[in-house]
């Protein structure tokens, strides 16, 4: 697969090992990336790049360091087993440091289907062209669509290689595109824009770029009128795209570095009731041509399927080696490399979907809000304390009133997810982390 | 080893990889000269170095380094931009050959005019941050640490670090101007979790700039964060759910500031006004803040985190006053977008890294002055929410509604400022937010060196600053109907 690049890490960790260090590992990503955006009918900004990175990692028996390099000249590469040699002896020891349990690398590498060799081979022009239709489209849709941020297509090729000098070596290639459209309605002064967006591991199946477009704008045209409301408790429901944040805090919440720091509201709750019995929580890193998929994590183990919460019970943290022997616990297989060394990270992320349609949860709410976009960062990670900007429609009698904006809602995130009463039958996975539409019997809207 | 600093940009790249403003000027001119209407090629070279240290010790040290060359190609409003960390004559010819594939039809002619003004020289360090003795930063670590943990009890965790980068970076553009910069910046942080029967709450603080690593010592800044961050956890752990509603909020002075980036400042770059997709679009001239109110972003502040001797188009920084006591004055340009719009560029085009286009962002963005005393300030108030540290902020350009997020706030009792909060967000529209600050105190402040602004996906060093101000009227997002 990557032989060259396995070759080249492999070198580099034995020059590590040669100048001292007891063990370490690398890791190589190479990436090419292409992208266009058009805007009102011409090209605006067209992007090549072309990017790679070694990183290294070297164990000075219990004391580590890390370095990393865009430049893979052998010079380069001298100097940065060099540093990484050096940084390891001002480190402290610290008994979880390590490489895992050669027993525990994977053997097998698994081919998730996750590149798209003939995907990239499309002319420039050709990939401008998608981006112009999705833009298109959504200019068309509707008369108060007046102007646009624009429309992208991109594309990603990738390249990585792991290696350790307990003996692992292996890569893969990923490919991925996507296509994105901006637009901006207008009507009576009010100006309001909207975004919508298709990415997948295979250029064929990326939605049609008109869709995309058309239901940008529809987006945008649903938000003109937007007022505030006012300052009260109601039931909130969750769009898919919403639903998913939440999804994405209790993982953040379940990760090994958040829990060792006591830096997390889930610590000390594994196996314990921590949302209502309709929820359950799966990352699944082996879905054949995932968006997050992996066939093996940042520490060359085995990538699975681990259930996080099941029917409102936590059933395993997201661990990486360290993290896990920090806890006492099992690494879960979720180590990622980050240009500092492994970090945790979710590979494909997902609520699990219910019964209720999407439309039977709206038409169950007598008032209450409908949440299509949130901003800013009001999460706290160790509470679980949540207070953020929330756009969307307000629900009268079970049906959409008018658009809302210039509101947040709180509340905290285990009282949340105790309080879910509906989750929609509705789960596409359109990202690494997706959820169906969510219903939460009450939350604090501030407004006027 | 330290392979750092040398005295010039221009002969750094030269020694490293033989490549000279002379040959980047043929590069330019056979590829691109007469083709398009501005081009430029950015060089970067950047060091990074981060030690962060966990339970009493620093178990991590990571050491980065990254170099690569973009080139960008512009015609009529079209860009092009190829960038490769493979700094080579060869692979700059190509990407000069991307880059240009956009000006297959453009009208082409206007070169750009070289920037008026000389490069400032804001940030000359006798050692850079990077190059300062680990073991004198290992030491201050696990000072901040004693610290943190002997301010409060409580205090169980401590994470602190210290980041440090030396960037060097080169611009040649096709009107010929050639500049470099060095830039050094480093920022300390502490964070530390408390508990409390069964509670547990996290305070962070910190600080930094385009310092030498003394600066975390003079004055005993080091500890004054490290107390800073052990004290707002304790708060924190004492603190009552905060209110819902709207109510007068009193914004005490520094990082408050964040304030103006959302509520204003990403409103008035170029770009999103060029393309009127800005709330503020067309209203320059118009009032938008009360007569209180002036703000300027400034990039010329010496060692500030948001300053730059040059932007990443080599157009020197400015002064720019954005909002003259509450009318809209100025945008913040790019090239491009200067270009474009009839505008003088203000040096305010940055980009994250070689691996990016540069456009219009923020450098250090505060409101000058006004002269009341701050306690007169909150006294005025009979109910209200007196906030002085934040989390982040976010803001949607086209509605102009914006987000920031308390991190420390008290209620306002009649005048007077009682229980702690819980972090709350606060929610306002960014064209008539400002017109509701009905007093403005006397004690501007720069925040610590903190900021990381990010947009379009690029991240830069940003900085902002305030007085103690009033604003009448503002959502709190809080859990106390």
């Amino acid at each position: 697969m990557s032989g060259i690049d396995a070759d080249l890490l492999v070198s580099v960790l034995k020059r590590a090992t040669g100048l001292g260090a007891t063990a370490a590992d690398g890791f190589l990503v190479d990436e090419r990336h292409f992208s266009a955006t058009v805007r009102l009918g011409e090209v605006d900004t067209v992007t090549h790049s072309h990017d790679q990175r070694l990183s290294l990692r070297v164990f000075a028996g219990r004391a580590s360091a890390a370095a990393s390099t865009s430049d893979l000249s052998p010079d380069s590469l001298e100097r940065v087993v060099a540093e990484a040699t050096r940084l390891a002896k001002i480190t402290a020891e610290d008994p979880h440091a390590g490489l895992p349990d050669p027993a525990e690398l994977t053997t097998s590498i698994p081919d998730l289907d996750l590149a798209d060799a003939g995907g990239h081979d499309l002319a420039p022009e050709a990939k401008i062209d998608i981006a112009r239709r999705a833009e298109a489209a959504a200019l068309a849709a509707d008369p108060r669509v007046t102007n646009s941020e624009g429309a992208e297509f991109w594309d990603r090729q990738a390249r990585y290689a792991y290696a350790t000098s307990s003996g692992f070596a292996g890569g893969y290639r990923t490919s991925s595109f996507g296509i994105t459209a901006s637009p901006v309605a207008a009507q009576n002064g009010e100006m309001q824009r909207d975004a919508w967006y298709t990415t997948a591991r295979k250029r064929a199946a990326l939605d049609d770029p008109a869709a995309v477009g058309r239901t940008a704008a529809a987006r945008a045209v649903r938000r003109l009128g937007a007022r505030k409301v006012k300052t009260t408790e109601v039931p909130v429901i969750f769009d898919p795209e919403t639903a998913a944040t939440l999804v994405r805090a209790i993982a953040s919440a379940a990760a090994g570095p958040s829990l060792y720091r006591r830096a997390s509201f889930l610590l000390d709750r594994l196996g314990t009731k921590i949302a209502a019995p309709s929820v359950t929580i799966v990352d699944d890193g082996l879905r054949p041509g995932g968006l997050g998929s992996r066939p093996f994590d940042g520490e060359g183990l085995a990538t699975r399927r681990t259930v996080l919460v099941s029917e409102g019970v936590l059933q395993s943290y997201l661990l990486d080696s360290y993290s896990a022997r920090k806890l006492g616990l099992a690494s879960t297989h979720h180590a990622a490399r980050d240009g500092a060394g492994v970090t945790v990270a979710t590979t494909n992320l997902m609520l699990l979907p219910g019964s209720a349609r999407p439309e039977d949860l709206i038409a169950s709410v007598r008032e209450g809000f409908y949440v299509t976009e949130l901003i800013g960062f009001g999460v706290n990670g160790v509470t679980g304390d949540y207070s953020r900007g929330a756009v969307g429609l307000w629900i009268e009698n079970g049906a959409f009133a008018y658009p809302v904006e210039e509101v947040t809602i709180a509340g905290n995130l285990l009282d949340m997810l105790a309080r879910v009463d509906g989750i929609g039958n509705d789960l596409v996975l359109r990202d690494r982390t997706a959820a169906p539409t969510v219903k939460i019997a009450r939350m604090v809207v501030a407004g006027d | 080893m330290v392979d750092l600093v040398p005295a010039r940009p221009e002969a750094f790249f030269a020694d490293r990889f033989n490549i000279t403003s002379s040959t980047i000027d043929r590069l330019l001119g056979s590829a691109l000269r007469g083709k398009v209407d501005d081009a430029d090629i950015y060089l970067e070279y950047r060091i990074t170095e981060e030690l962060v240290l966990e339970e009493g010790a620093v178990k991590k040290a990571s050491r980065h380094v990254s170099q690569g060359a973009g080139v960008r190609a512009q015609a009529g409003t079209r860009t092009g931009y190829a960038h490769t960390d493979d700094i080579s004559i060869k692979n700059l010819e190509e990407a000069a050959r991307q880059a240009r594939a956009i000006a297959t039809d453009a009208s082409a002619s206007a070169v750009v005019a070289v920037p008026n003004g000389r490069p400032h020289d804001l940030y000359a360090l006798s050692e850079t941050p990077v190059a300062a003795d680990l073991t004198r930063k290992l030491d201050l670590l696990r000072a901040a640490d004693r610290v943190a943990r002997a301010a409060d009890p409580r205090v169980r965790q401590v994470i602190a670090s210290v980041t440090s980068e030396d960037v060097i970076v080169f611009v040649v553009t096709a009107a010929g101007w050639t500049v470099g910069d060095l830039r050094p910046l480093t920022r300390l942080n502490v964070t530390v979790i408390a508990e409390d029967e069964g509670k547990r709450e996290i305070g962070s603080y910190g600080g930094g700039g385009r310092v030498a690593f003394d600066w975390f010592l003079e004055d005993n800044r080091w500890e004054r964060f490290a107390r800073e961050a052990a004290r707002q956890a304790g708060l924190k752990l004492a603190a009552v759910d905060a209110p819902a509603g709207t109510m007068t909020v009193v914004l005490g002075p520094g990082w408050p500031g964040i304030l103006l980036h959302e509520a204003i400042g990403h409103g008035l770059e170029g770009d999103f006004n060029r393309k009127g997709v800005s709330a503020f679009a067309g209203r320059l001239g118009q009032k938008v803040a009360s007569e209180l109110v002036t703000v300027v972003d400034d990039g010329t502040i010496a060692n500030r985190r948001g300053s730059l001797n040059v932007d990443d188009e080599g157009t020197p920084t400015s002064r720019n006053v954005l909002i003259y006591r509450g009318v809209l004055c100025s945008y913040m340009q790019d090239k491009l977008n200067a270009r474009l719009m009839g505008m003088k560029a203000t040096g305010n085009g940055r980009r994250e890294s070689y691996a990016y286009p540069p456009m219009p962002r923020m450098t250090n963005t505060f409101m000058l002055a006004g002269e009341e005393a701050p306690e007169d300030i909150v006294r005025s108030v009979k109910h209200g929410l007196y906030a002085v540290a934040f989390g982040g902020g976010q803001v949607d350009i086209t509605s102009g509604k914006f987000v920031f997020s308390a991190s420390e706030a008290y209620l306002i009792e009649d005048g007077r400022v009682t229980a702690p909060v819980k972090g709350a967000t606060l929610i306002g529209n960014g064209p008539d937010a400002l017109t509701r600050v009905t007093r403005v105190g006397h004690d501007l402040k720069l925040d610590e060196g903190i900021g990381t602004c990010g947009k379009d996906g690029q991240s830069v060093p940003v900085g902002v600053g305030l007085p103690t101000i009033r604003i009448d009227a503002m959502t709190v997002g809080g859990t106390q109907v």
